[in-house]
């Protein structure tokens, strides 16, 4: 195993630089040329080590060696500050395998903040991506980001500030995000698009929704089997600062845990509380303002097989963030009512229906002691809500854990 | 024994000017640091042109890049040919491609943004009036292919490897007196391979030297040909179908011939400036728009598709090309950016492509449908 360390000449030049904050950001070239040199030549084995400073950069930053590790000294003592990027979409860009970063923090890129695509095998450890100013749509979009990978580790991370996601796995398979923090994006955890994802023990507050499990349509695979259990999701009723057209746009301020058009999501044993609109939200494309004019065939817009049990739910409902539920509030629960935990927008595939109402194995159950579903019919203009639990009391086989070689290894760490 | 140390010496320098051969590097990672070891380029008597052995070309809708004008060659061993395929062409190991951006200069030394061709036939580019940046070399090795970028040094002598990249600030005055500010950016050896790799673990490629992009003719020191055919000619090129009509061809960009429609004219720019990213196998496909030919018109194409990981490349626009309304779509919005963020495409440009934008907004307001 090679270990490269930045010089010792160029980070005593880049302490001396970083003493003096006042002065606008001074982009460290020569910092910033032998980090994107050892990127590009790095070989499978590498450990590239940054030592504790803050660092300026300008530009993207890119690695397309597999079997690469990228570590530094610490979250709060490697910054990596790219205020004032002159180019490129993230802050790292990564298309490869057996990839670890670790121990750093990504500051202010102009887009997003670390991007894997397509590889497989990826440790992401005790990372920071955050955007200092605070929640702003100006921000960048997503904090972590990887997509299209396959056994992938999110573990002890934080994620401040993202205009979208602050931690978003897309279209990936085998995932666990695991003690992590993600607190002031739009959405803290988005798993989108991605087969077989465990997300636990973590925290996601100050969000405009805390965590996300969506599906989109005309990407190249559907997402299935997600649970999301032992997380504090406290507090996500942060303004949308979204932009439109984007998935999350559609998210309303105070959503704890929102499911769209996914399968086989099991949510249990979290704490959610706090959240304005509702602390679980079940919904369907249909339900973020697109129609069949925009989706592919094949996709799957209803959330089907959704399991819901054992959750502890605080205070909720009382102040949605959306004009149909203000009223439907109101009128339900009276002025100083509010609606149930859980929501449900009603969109179901009528050609699966039988019996008026969907086989067993593709329905929504709850099993969450007192906790109400409420469905409130959207596709019927919010005609006929209706919070009738009995097609909703049923419980489904449970999803098995994620098998990730890389969260044996970590845990405890 | 003086007389023979005079001699000698006058034997190295005359070995010294002397023009490299073309260097055929099939292994190994012992590239040169400088571009005039590559033998591709002649520099001398106040001009940079292709060596006798190197092929200048061509291509029909060229890749937009910071309004930069650029000089191409190809290089192959000695009785070597590329393989023609109507996609691809398998080019053999130890071809050499060259890439020379420059800008034209005028008297008073300023960069101008113009599209004059400023490549004579004969003798190349004249150095007075070009201000030479980089110069990109594409390598194909036993194992693939290598991008490797040079930088030109202020004196405009040498050009040196930086695989880290380069930036520079430059200012272009145009016809009507107005000045563009160009932050170039100069790609690091990755940010190649991000556009160079299209298709996910197959390694890089070269985008340019593509039977489509290259059916054009071009104007050679003995006169006008078909550029395939050329090749064809010179022994560059085997399998070359014997009717051009069987022979793909993109839109000439800027001059349309005739029964090139705005949809092709449309569809070749995507292609050249797109496609290699926004492909199927590309490193776009994460986001379902694919703005290959191969690609039928529709959702994947991007008509009424929801933007999917844009973040504020959205725009706040709610599909990436709504049919009739090019100020609802998140593709014009992208690429009349030059936000690091939000413009596509998001390497290689630092200001926006008025020419391309225009084209592409009548397109979309072409189109019939709604969302």
């Amino acid at each position: 195993m090679r270990i490269a360390t930045l010089s010792v000449l160029a980070v005593s030049v880049l302490l001396a630089a970083c003493g003096e904050p006042e002065k606008p950001a001074v982009t460290h070239v020569d910092f910033q040329k032998e980090l994107q040199a050892k990127l590009i030549k790095a070989k499978a084995g590498d450990v590239i080590d940054i030592p504790a400073g803050t660092y300026q950069l300008d530009r993207s930053l890119s690695l397309k060696a597999s079997g690469v590790t990228i570590k530094g000294a610490g979250m709060d003592k490697t910054v990596l500050s790219f205020k004032g990027q002159k180019s490129g979409a993230e802050g790292l860009l990564v298309d490869a395998s057996d990839f670890t970063i670790e121990d750093l923090a990504f500051e202010d890129t102009k887009g997003d903040s670390l991007k894997v695509v397509g590889g497989k095998n990826i440790i992401i450890r005790r990372v920071r991506t955050e955007w200092t100013g605070g929640p702003a749509t100006e921000n960048g979009a997503y904090g972590i980001y990887p997509v299209q990978t396959e056994n992938v580790l999110v573990d002890g991370v934080v994620a401040i500030g993202a205009s979208d996601a602050g931690i978003y796995v897309g279209q990936s398979r085998n995932v666990v995000v695991r003690n992590s923090r993600a607190e002031k994006n739009v959405a803290g955890i988005e798993i989108e698009n991605t087969i077989g994802a465990d997300v636990y023990d973590n925290v996601a507050t100050g969000n405009t929704g805390g965590i996300l499990v969506f599906n989109m349509p005309n990407l190249q695979q559907a997402g299935r089997a997600t649970r999301v259990y032992k997380n504090k999701v406290q507090g996500n009723n942060h303004d949308n600062f979204g932009h439109k057209g984007t998935p999350v746009a559609s998210v309303p301020a105070g959503s704890g845990v929102v499911i769209n058009s996914n399968d086989q999501v099991e949510i249990f044993d979290n704490d959610i509380g706090e959240h304005k609109t509702a602390n679980l939200i079940v919904s369907s494309y249909f339900s973020t303002g697109y129609t069949n004019l925009s989706t592919a065939e094949g996709f799957d817009p209803y959330p089907e097989s959704i399991y819901i049990y054992g959750n502890r739910f605080g205070p909720g409902g009382d102040s949605p963030d959306n004009l149909e539920l203000k009223a439907l509030r109101i009128s339900q629960f009276g002025l100083s009512g509010r609606l149930p935990d859980i929501l449900w927008d009603g969109y179901v595939n009528v050609d699966k229906v039988k019996d008026g109402k969907l086989p067993p194995d593709l329905a929504i159950c709850v099993d969450n002691g007192a906790a109400q579903l409420l469905n409130v019919d959207a596709p019927n203009g919010y005609k006929n809500i209706s919070s009738d639990m009995s097609s909703h009391a049923c419980s489904l086989p449970k999803l098995p854990a994620i098998e990730l070689a890389s969260a044996k290894a970590g845990q405890g760490a | 024994m003086k007389a023979w140390l005079v001699l000698a010496g006058a034997l190295l320098l005359a070995a010294c000017s002397k023009q490299s051969a073309p260097l055929y590097l099939p292994e190994g990672e012992n590239y040169p640091q400088t571009l005039s070891e590559w033998g591709m380029l002649k520099l001398g008597d106040g001009h940079l042109q292709p060596v006798a052995e190197a092929t200048p070309y061509d291509l029909n809708t060229p890749l937009f890049t910071d309004y930069a004008h650029k000089m191409r060659t190809v290089w192959m061993p000695k009785g070597e040919a590329a393989a023609y395929g109507e996609e691809h062409f398998d080019f053999p190991v130890g071809t050499v491609l060259s890439k020379t951006f420059y800008y034209p200069k005028d008297e008073q030394g300023r960069l101008r943004r113009n599209n004059q061709d400023d490549r004579d036939p004969s003798t190349g580019l004249t150095l007075a009036r070009v201000h030479l940046v980089e110069t990109r070399i594409l390598l194909k090795q036993k194992n693939g292919w290598v991008a490797l970028p040079y930088v030109w040094d202020e004196k405009q002598q040498e050009a040196h490897l930086e695989l880290a990249g380069d930036s520079q600030s430059l200012s272009l005055l145009d016809d009507a007196g107005q000045t563009l500010a160009v932050g170039y950016e100069v790609p690091d050896a990755n940010q190649c391979a991000g556009c160079h790799e299209e298709s996910h673990g197959q390694g890089i490629n070269p985008l340019g030297p593509k039977a489509r992009h290259l059916n054009k003719d071009v104007v050679y020191a003995d006169g006008t040909a078909n550029q395939l055919q050329h090749w064809q000619q010179k022994g560059l090129l085997r399998g070359l179908p014997a009717e051009l009509a069987g022979v793909p061809q993109n839109a000439l960009w800027g001059h349309p011939r005739a029964g090139e429609t705005l949809e092709n004219q449309a569809r070749s720019y995507l292609d050249a400036n797109c496609a290699h990213c926004h492909n199927p196998k590309g490193p776009a496909r994460t986001s379902g728009l694919m703005l290959n030919l191969a690609t039928a018109t529709g959702i994947h194409s991007g008509i009424c598709k929801q933007p999917v990981a844009a973040g504020k490349g959205s725009g706040n626009r709610l599909v990436d090309i709504h049919p009739g309304q090019p100020d609802e779509s998140v593709l014009i919005y992208r690429i009349d950016s030059t936000d690091p963020s939000v413009m596509m495409p998001e390497l290689g440009r630092s200001v926006v492509h008025r020419e391309g934008v225009e084209m592409l907004t009548r397109w979309i307001a072409s189109l019939e449908g709604g969302c």
